[in-house]
């Protein structure tokens, strides 16, 4: 045996992700509404809020690539600024939910008994109720914002993370390596810390980015029913609301509906791919990641 | 005087859902004196590795009590180790699992060398010392081999200072051109740093090599227990002949050891 080590390689690693087409295509995807989202006020669009009743209901045309909606307002204009409120949001939700579940998560799974006994069975709770109807409950006690929206489903959300989160320490608590670093001294949070989390980031990373669609549709979901954004704020979920009772004007729904669509799209595939790309047992088929 | 470790009439049970309860280690007595090696030997399930993380207080007792210095052993829970008690180190079975995957080998050394009792050793000096290379340190653990991610454990284990080191089969999974090897680097390491050795095996051929004393144990007992060439020469129990008679012996006949 010699003592230099025989091989050199890489862990699987997040820039392997982005050498896979699909991810690529979702980051660009969401590269351009991110930049839309920063320049919306300086393109040449309509003023999204400007009503002009004389010019309701406009099928595209030249004037309107878009059309207009039942208030002679723009929809291009509106489904471009809508993406200021449908985009953050979501990031603040997932975000959210993603730092409150592991949090609870990983104390319960850790600590286990009385505290994770209490975290479990609230989490339950919020199991219990379909999410949509549970989010709607609480949105409406606190009234139509969007921002109570976004803390309605921040509570229906977190469980999710927890549970999945709850899981993985549990495996990883038991790992010979972490009992090592217990051996050495390290109390609970350290353990955690420097042992148990680092090794089970990867895979909730890989949650957060699948749920990124969910949040959104759930979040123009509660739009949808007027729990969220407050007219007249562009906001995707709520211009579908609107469209969708407009029968005969379909370009109402079909934009921002294709808003939501391209960016749920574009989350999934960086999802999955980020997925193929931290799983050991799928890293080898990533192009370029040849050993 | 009082021994290193002192293991008195030492019982784990398991409580199996619908089997009852299977006693793993059942009253078992065992000293480690200071500085001195001690094997640990008997099949699979045995209760060997049982016995071993009672030691180290991973395991609950039922009964009896283990002392190290004369000082009763707790159980880890939740709390930070207490700092006497870090003076009990561990080598792990499995070195693929013993590392942990995301941080250099370098830093996790460092990790021992921040608990020890005393002046530590550089963790160049403690790579080298276990036979690799001072620059490992700044590479992770899959970058090494079986064998090489055993002497990262060791290293981490020994840059402690401590006093009593446990090996719970830490030769199991390595190759057989290894095996010895590694045993006779963890004896070496060990005495040199003024530890005690606990080492547990199934091989009695590697631990005759490096034992002071060996104990042999079957089905949660200790049934014979000596100098390591006293078991060797003269066994005592019929458990510790079959043991012995199942050494393959290297006489190119290519027998297989008689049963």
């Amino acid at each position: 045996m010699t003592a230099v080590p025989l091989r050199r390689r890489r862990a699987p690693s997040l820039p392997v992700a982005w050498r896979r087409p699909a991810a690529l295509a979702g980051a660009l995807v969401l590269l351009a509404w991110v930049v839309v989202a920063l320049i919306v006020p300086l393109l040449p669009l309509e003023d999204p809020l400007r009503q002009s009743v004389g010019a309701a209901f406009q099928a595209p045309s030249a004037a309107h690539l878009f059309g207009t909606d039942q208030l002679g307002r723009d929809v291009l204009s509106r489904t471009l600024w809508g993406v200021r409120s449908s985009l953050p949001l979501a990031v603040a939700l997932v975000a959210g939910s993603l730092v409150i579940g592991s949090v609870l998560g990983a104390l319960a799974g850790y600590l286990g008994g009385v505290v994770d006994e209490v975290i479990m069975r609230v989490a339950d709770l919020v199991f219990a109720f379909p999410t949509i109807i549970l989010a709607m409950v609480v949105a409406a006690a606190l009234g139509p914002s969007l921002v109570n929206a976004v803390i309605a489903l921040l509570i229906v959300s977190w469980p999710n993370y927890a549970r999945v989160m709850r899981a993985l320490v549990l495996g990883a608590r038991g790992q010979e390596y972490v009992i090592a670093g217990r051996l050495l001294g390290a109390g609970p949070l350290t353990s955690l810390r420097r042992d148990v989390l680092p090794n089970v980031s990867a895979p909730m990373l890989v949650l957060a980015m699948l749920d990124f669609g969910n949040q959104i549709l759930l979040l123009a979901g509660l739009s949808f029913l007027g729990l969220g954004a407050v007219p007249p704020t562009p906001e995707w979920g709520s211009m579908v609301a609107d469209g969708v009772v407009q029968f005969s004007s379909w370009w109402l729904a079909t934009f921002p509906g294709l808003a939501i669509f391209s960016v749920v799209v574009a989350f999934n595939l960086i999802g999955d791919s980020l997925r193929d790309a931290l799983d050991p047992r799928t890293a080898g088929a990533v192009q370029g990641s040849s050993i | 005087m009082t021994a290193r470790l002192q293991v008195e009439a030492a019982t784990v049970t398991y409580r199996q859902p619908g089997r009852g309860v299977l006693t793993a280690v059942d009253g078992v007595d065992l000293r480690v004196e200071p500085g001195e090696v001690v094997g640990l030997v008997g099949e699979s399930g045995c209760g060997k590795s049982t016995l071993a993380r009672a030691a180290c207080g991973l395991e609950p007792l039922a009964g009896g009590r283990i002392l190290l210095d004369g000082e009763p052993v707790q159980r880890l829970g939740l709390r930070a180790r207490e700092v006497r008690l870090r003076r009990i180190q561990m080598v792990f079975q499995n070195p693929y699992a013993s590392l942990n995957p995301r941080r250099r080998v370098g830093a996790q050394i460092e990790d021992g060398r921040r608990v020890a009792a005393g002046a530590p050793a550089p963790v160049g000096e403690l790579l080298e010392s276990v036979g690799l290379d001072a620059a490992a340190a700044s590479r992770y653990p899959h970058e090494f081999s079986g064998g090489q991610r055993q002497r990262v454990a060791i290293a981490r284990a020994m840059a402690t200072r401590p006093d009593l080191l446990i090996g719970d089969e830490p030769i199991a999974s390595l190759d057989a051109s290894l095996q010895a090897r590694v045993a006779a680097l963890m004896r070496r390491v060990a005495l040199e740093n003024g530890a005690s050795l606990l080492f547990i095996s199934h091989d009695l051929a590697v631990v005759r090599a490096i034992a002071d004393r060996i104990a042999v144990m079957q089905s949660g007992r200790i049934v014979e227990q000596g100098p390591a060439e006293q078991v060797w020469a003269a066994p005592q129990h019929p458990y510790t002949r079959r043991l012995l008679a199942a050494i393959p012996v290297a006489d190119g006949l290519g027998r297989l050891p008689a049963v």
